[in-house]
């Protein structure tokens, strides 16, 4: 009964958090301009009426091409499983983190591979773009989970993202949370890396890359995408937010959830886009700062 | 001899009888171009000027003295085929294949003799860079955003763009051969529609080409109420331009507060004339409609709240570190490249040349009231984006000295009929530069034929130019950091 509560509430996290976390980013976005915006839920509007569309295949296409959207969505999900979102992850052993980095690796390799199947000039731009700005941000991931890992003492996701106390850790938390943050950013294809609303299909790094994608499969993507930004942060939130009272576990997380999103909208407002050939340096920033935050916990 | 002893010369807004034109063999006609331009004369216009279009036919040049304020005019004899002036002088490129395009004419030697507009863009011919690594990304005619229709093809290694061909000719209407069958009720419709934005500089270019035929002055009134459209039909484009460069940047807030301000522009033009664009307000001799008193007070009140908001967000705009940075060195245009390429308007002025219609052949309210010229030198997305927002700026200014001392007396005086055998020349500094319109009359005082240059025309190739060796990423940018018009350029 324990375990069915608990599959319930992590598949109500996964289905509804993350559409509602992009309505938050869209309404903060809007609520700086000084316009109204869509509704929080257009995201999860969207996500529905794309379910209930047919999907058009070009004849050039293969089946890899349609493996694209199913397993890059299936490897966040069984990533969001790994994740201690509530409570205790579903699934928790001494190397889930290891795990984490390669599932999200799996569904960024699905969706190259199925981009590069179309043959479409801007499909492989946006592919060889994802692909080298990801070399990128890997190792600021792993480098960041390293020095979480090494003073948890276990790759366990559940142990390494949990407030760690002492201010002599605080130095270390900041550094593995600034470059998180910045792969987060970088990851989810947000403002200063990518535009994720921009229509100008020449500047596009992810959106370009599903161009060809349509109906369920566009759908499946998109509530991909939104997963993996809600499962970083989370991961984020769960690294400084301790249990607050009153709201409970899944409460405090869904604040923490929210209160990023808006942090994430108030970035994107305030700043304009970097220039594609800057955004190597961004990310090498973030495997620098991520790299002083190991050097401080092997001290 | 000096070169201009084979031209006629007038000034902006005037006309002469056709038989002034001095008339010269081609190979005078040609080698007296060269000599103009080498003394720093620039092409207005150079266009087949025959009544059918069919070969042989004479060449019409009209070329600009921006330091002395004159045009200068001649004709060739009838040709079939001449040696190309683009080796020597590339900013007849476009013009020459525009004229094979349209008469048949062959210049001979001319490095890139394709169709500019009237021939389906599949059954042209691209340039294309051969080589292991060399890949080329197609974009348009149908675009993601909602433009107008254009091809652009792009040669690339990696992201680095190593040559851009631009193939137009989707919106082609037939506009000059609407204009050439006038004047009648609707021409200066069709000048209005030559490019939607550009509606007030196209039918004032219109206007004052019909008056000069006609030898009319217009009313001083009229004048100031067309420089009044005019300005502000400026103000709604660079204003509507920065929050579209703001939005291509990725920079939310800009977007949104220029995309505003420019709908308040767009409403003073609706108040003014009953048209958002400006349609349908001017006419030879004048203006429809006069700006009385209470709507006068209400446009004041606008200009004032308008001077403080645009510079407040274009502060905020242009002090914003990471949109500096993305803007700065990003399309650069050379002062030498846009000399060679005779480019006008915003992007000639942000690299450094001093090329503006209203100071070098003022016309109408700008003879007695001028704007200063805005210079930038970078030449870059950044010197495109700060030349708009320094001119919006002087444009805010000067219509708010004019209409707190508007001319008194009648919007318009009659304008009568064109005379017969006359050709008139008429330049304005449209938002996006230089607007040329060319008119020549038959012996029944009927237009024989009627040439539009629109900036366009002059300036995409900038574009392609700005793109080299640049990022493919940029282009987008850079694209609009130019704004160019694709049916002012279709025709």
């Amino acid at each position: 009964m324990e375990t069915l509560k608990l599959v319930a509430s992590d598949l109500l996290m996964v289905v509804f958090a993350p559409p509602i976390m992009l309505g938050i980013i869209a309404k903060t976005k809007a609520a700086v301009a000084g316009r109204k915006g869509p509704p929080v839920l257009q995201p999860l509007y969207d996500t529905i009426k794309l379910l209930g569309k047919g999907a058009v295949y070009s004849k050039t296409t293969t089946w890899m091409f349609r493996l694209g959207p199913v397993v890059s969505l299936a490897a966040v999900i069984a990533a969001a499983a790994l994740v201690p979102l509530a409570r205790a992850p579903l699934i928790s052993f001494n190397g889930d983190a290891i795990l984490f980095v390669y599932l999200f690796a799996l569904g960024r390799f699905v969706t190259i591979t199925a981009a590069l199947d179309t043959g479409s000039s801007f499909e492989g731009m946006g592919a060889s773009r994802e692909a080298a700005f990801s070399s990128f941000a890997e190792p600021a991931l792993i480098l960041a989970f390293a020095s979480l890992a090494y003073r948890s003492g276990g790759l366990t996701l559940a142990r390494m993202f949990a407030p760690y106390g002492g201010p002599s850790a605080a130095a270390s938390t900041v550094l593995a949370l600034g470059s998180l943050f910045v792969v987060l950013l970088a990851e989810n294809s947000r403002i200063p890396v990518d535009d994720p609303n921009t229509h100008l299909e020449l500047t596009m790094i992810h959106e370009v890359m599903v161009l060809d994608h349509g109906g369920p499969d566009l759908a499946f993507i998109l509530h991909g995408a939104e997963l993996k930004l809600a499962l970083m942060a989370s991961l984020l939130v769960r690294l400084v937010m301790p249990e607050m009272p009153l709201v409970g576990a899944v409460g405090s997380l869904i604040l923490g959830l929210a209160a990023t999103a808006v942090v994430i909208g108030l970035v994107e407002s305030s700043m304009a886009r970097l220039r594609l050939i800057r955004v190597p340096q961004l990310l090498v920033a973030a495997i620098c700062a991520a790299t002083f935050g190991l050097l401080l916990t092997l001290r | 001899m000096s070169p201009t002893s084979r031209f006629a010369s007038i000034r902006n807004g005037e006309a002469l009888d056709f038989s002034m034109i001095p008339v010269v063999p081609m190979d005078e006609f040609r080698s007296a171009i060269l000599k103009m331009a080498a003394a720093n004369h620039r092409l207005c216009a150079l266009f087949g000027a025959s009544k059918d279009g069919r070969p042989p036919g004479g060449l019409l040049a009209v070329l600009a003295d921006d330091i002395g304020g004159k045009l200068y005019l001649a004709a060739s004899r009838p040709v079939a085929s001449y040696p190309s002036l683009t080796p020597d002088l590339p900013q007849a490129h476009l013009f020459e294949r525009e004229i094979h395009e349209d008469c048949g004419i062959v210049p001979e030697g001319h490095p890139w003799l394709k169709p500019v507009r009237q021939v389906p863009p599949d059954k042209v011919a691209f340039f294309q860079e051969r080589g292991a690594e060399v890949h080329e990304v197609a974009v348009g005619p149908i675009h993601a955003g909602i433009i107008e229709p254009g091809h652009f093809r792009f040669q690339c290694h990696g992201e680095t763009v190593h040559h851009l061909e631009i193939q137009l000719g989707y919106q082609h209407r037939g506009a000059e051969r609407l204009l050439g069958a006038g004047p009648d009720r609707r021409s200066l419709s069709v000048a209005e529609s030559i490019c939607g934005d550009t509606a007030v500089a196209h039918a004032w270019a219109y206007c004052a080409a019909k008056e000069a035929l006609a030898g009319a002055a217009p009313s001083l009134r009229g004048e100031a109420i067309r420089a009044i459209l005019l300005e502000t039909e400026r103000l709604a484009n660079h204003i509507g331009d920065i929050g579209a460069i703001s939005n291509d940047a990725g920079y939310l807030p800009a977007t949104a507060y220029f995309g505003r301000m420019r709908g308040d522009f767009l409403n003073m033009l609706m108040v003014v004339s009953g048209n958002r664009y400006g349609k349908g307000i001017l006419k030879p001799g004048g203006t429809l409609f006069d700006i009385p008193d209470e709507m006068r007070a209400s446009m004041i009140e606008t200009v004032r709240r308008s001077i403080v908001q645009v510079k407040e967000v274009g502060e905020m705009f242009f002090g914003e570190p990471s949109v500096i940075s993305r803007l700065e060195e990003t399309g650069v245009v050379s002062r030498k490249l846009c000399e060679d390429l005779g480019l006008v308007g915003v992007c000639a002025r942000a690299a450094g040349a001093d090329r503006d219609v209203r100071q070098d052949h003022p016309l109408g309210l700008f003879r007695f009231r001028h704007i200063p010229v805005i210079r930038l030198n970078s030449g870059d997305v950044f010197a495109r984006a700060m030349v708009r927002f320094l001119e919006a700026q002087r444009s805010l200014d000067f219509l708010r000295g004019l209409l707190d001392h508007l001319p008194e007396g009648t919007t318009t005086v009659p304008c009568g009929e064109p005379g017969p055998n006359r050709l008139a020349v008429s330049l304005i500094e449209g938002w996006r530069g230089e607007i040329c319109h060319v008119a020549k009359t038959g012996r029944d005082g009927r237009y024989e034929w009627h040439k539009a240059v629109d900036p366009s025309f002059h300036n995409w190739i900038g574009v392609a130019m700005a793109m080299r060796g640049g990022e493919i990423s940029d282009f987008p940018l850079c694209n609009k950091s130019f704004n160019l018009s694709y049916a002012g350029h279709d025709l």
